[in-house]
């Protein structure tokens, strides 16, 4: 008697945890399908939008990246080659020349070419640079805003929530599909004429 | 006519854009005559998404091996071997992101923010865990999670806690589930994401206050072994609750249990529920009186956890970032700063949204905070009313068992099982 009661009891724990199972299984079907249809089989990466960018310095040091993954990137493309470059010498210089204190940069990330008279050319050493957007700021306040501050993919660890994302004062981080990671922003005027 | 219409459009918005500061071309473009070429921009290309891919097929396969070798093979050495491949690939060659337990974040988001829209390898990485939970326990757990394996390997003297100890910090998870929840269909913060304490060591570059953490973390795990996975990991409370029900689990002995007590303490998380006998049965009357009032305290636990949790929800929504801004431009307090304008501030005059705009957005989202802290704080009253039911309620059990709940299925109780499938017992020499 007492072996039978212990045996329905049993199998009434099973059929509890059975139908529990089943509605667990279907309710994960149901939300599998559910995000499914507003998901895309493409990856996101994080990437900046220079046009919200207010050079604040915090993608130098908000990211988990030591250094940051955030660069400045040379549109060479809208650049104009000026001897005066803002991105390049502090305001105050004096003179044109490639001395430290000339510099902008702080770890003197730029290289100044000359290519012919009066047009300079710069360069981004990408190890030198770790992303505080001094030059970006002094670009586009004097020049033609042809250095950008991107997120490099190649350094970036794509994190699940961006951690300079979470700190970026002017919401310019966002979530990019990965066949098209980089936002470079091109002239205002020439945007608004396509 | 028309043409002329257009004109005047676009002169309007020239003028409108030019007192932008970024990006106007100030100097042409030059023609060198020394036949010089610009070079391209560089734009380095992110990790392929055949990886990203491969990572899920990784994951069904390490899955699949750990559950052959949990419940079929139960084998330790081979589900240690898999704990450090976990921890070498899921851990330090794919460097964390995504895992599965911060994919409940992505997936909640998913849910709940209509604009985003998330990736197939993110929804696998979610939803294969709890499928393998259901059919074999928390295998995912024992040598899947590069969080939870890191955690295991430092786990070398392992001392019992009390179990009431262990049956209050086991709520902590859900609370921390709930919050998570809440941040994540909010858009405001991925607080798991955030406040993962391994994710440092896996990329061998974190704040110093992450890696003391991270420290302090696996130093408590060398005694009180796995101590996030127990009481903190949201992901964990979701499995804990899908392993109750699962088909297959493993089991202590390969056959019958011959009340040996050799495995009493071999849990180092004290997962293993020792025999109750069936003389200690209580009577029907005083099970009677219990269920009366566990239905009583259940609704009111939960109806007080919802209000507690909905008086908090300014507090909640304080760190949503437009909520802040909003406060700051409210009261005039410009983020704690005296010297400049904060950047926040600045970003906002620049971005030209009004004021008014901002104060709705803010508002709309304290809104959302409210109900969330109703939903949060019952979830949360849900929770203790259940832990309640679950220390009072008298559950009759004849032999050893793994608790489907807590075990995490790592099968170190299985070597101390002197039972041989043949139900023969090995003697010891």
């Amino acid at each position: 008697m007492a072996k039978k009661e212990k045996k329905k009891k049993h199998n009434r724990r099973h059929f509890i945890d059975r139908s529990l199972r089943i509605s667990i299984g279907l309710g994960l079907a149901g939300l599998g399908s559910f995000l499914i249809k507003k998901s895309i089989s493409k990856e996101y990466v994080w990437q900046l939008d220079p046009e919200k960018c207010i050079q604040c310095g915090r993608c130098a040091t908000s990211c988990v990246l030591t250094p940051s993954a955030v660069k400045c990137f040379h549109v060479y493309d809208m650049c104009g080659y000026c001897d005066l470059c803002g991105g390049y010498f502090r305001p105050e210089t004096k003179k044109l020349t490639t001395a430290a204190e000339n510099q902008l940069c702080p770890t003197s990330a730029i290289v100044r070419k000359f290519v012919e008279e009066p047009f300079f050319e710069y360069d981004i050493v990408e190890e030198l640079c770790n992303g505080c957007g001094k030059c970006v700021k002094g670009c586009g306040a004097f020049g033609n805003g042809s250095l950008q501050l991107q997120v490099n993919h190649r350094l970036c660890v794509n994190c699940n929530e961006c951690a300079i994302a979470r700190d970026c004062p002017a919401d310019a981080y966002q979530r990019v599909p990965m066949d098209d990671p980089y936002t470079f922003s091109g002239y205002r005027n020439k945007e608004n004429k396509s | 006519m028309k043409r002329k219409l257009a004109i005047v459009f676009l002169l309007i918005i020239i003028s409108l854009q030019i007192y932008n500061a970024f990006a106007i071309q100030r100097f042409p473009k030059p023609e060198f005559e020394s036949g010089h070429t610009q070079p391209p921009t560089i734009t380095p290309d992110p990790r392929s998404n055949a990886l990203a891919i491969l990572d899920v097929f990784v994951l069904v396969a390490a899955l699949s091996i750990v559950s052959w070798l949990v419940v079929k093979k139960r084998s330790r050495k081979g589900v240690f071997w898999m704990s450090i491949f976990a921890v070498l690939y899921f851990g330090f060659f794919r460097e964390g992101c995504v895992c599965s337990v911060g994919s409940l974040q992505n997936i909640t988001l998913a849910l709940f923010n209509p604009e985003y829209s998330i990736p197939i390898t993110v929804i696998a990485f979610f939803i294969l865990p709890i499928i393998y939970t259901l059919f074999f326990g928390r295998t995912f757990c024992a040598g899947v999670c590069p969080l939870g394996t890191l955690q295991d390997i430092f786990a070398l003297r392992p001392m019992p806690i009390k179990s009431w100890l262990e049956k209050v910090l086991g709520i902590i998870p859900f609370i921390y589930l709930g919050l998570a929840v809440l941040y994540a269909a909010t858009s405001t913060d991925f607080v798991i994401c955030r406040y993962d304490p391994f994710i440092g060591f896996f990329r061998l570059d974190a704040s110093f206050m992450m890696f003391m953490i991270g420290g302090i973390f696996l130093l408590i795990g060398v005694f009180i072994a796995r101590p996030y996975c127990r009481f903190l990991c949201p992901y964990g409370a979701l499995l804990n609750l899908v392993s109750r029900f699962s088909k297959k689990h493993i089991t202590i002995t390969p056959a019958e249990c011959i009340q040996c007590r050799l495995c009493e303490d071999s849990c180092p998380f004290g997962a293993i529920d020792k025999p109750v006998l069936l003389k200690e049965k209580e009577e029907r009357p005083i099970a009677v009186r219990r269920f009366v009032m566990l239905s009583i305290i259940i609704p009111l636990l939960i109806l007080v956890g919802g209000f507690t949790g909905a008086q908090f929800h300014e507090n909640l929504a304080s760190v949503n970032s437009k909520v802040r801004l909003a406060n700051e431009l409210l009261n005039n307090t410009n983020y704690g700063e005296t010297e400049q304008e904060a950047f926040e501030i600045t970003a906002f005059n620049a971005a030209g949204q009004s004021k008014e705009e901002l104060y709705n957005e803010a508002a709309s989202i304290i809104r959302q905070f409210y109900y969330g802290g109703w939903i949060l704080g019952g979830f949360i009253g849900l929770v203790f009313g259940l832990t309640l039911v679950s220390l009072s309620v008298f559950k009759y059990r004849e032999d050893y068992t793994p608790n489907k709940g807590t075990c995490l299925s790592c099968a170190r109780c299985v070597d101390y099982c002197p039972v041989l499938p043949e139900n023969k017992v090995i003697i010891q020499k």
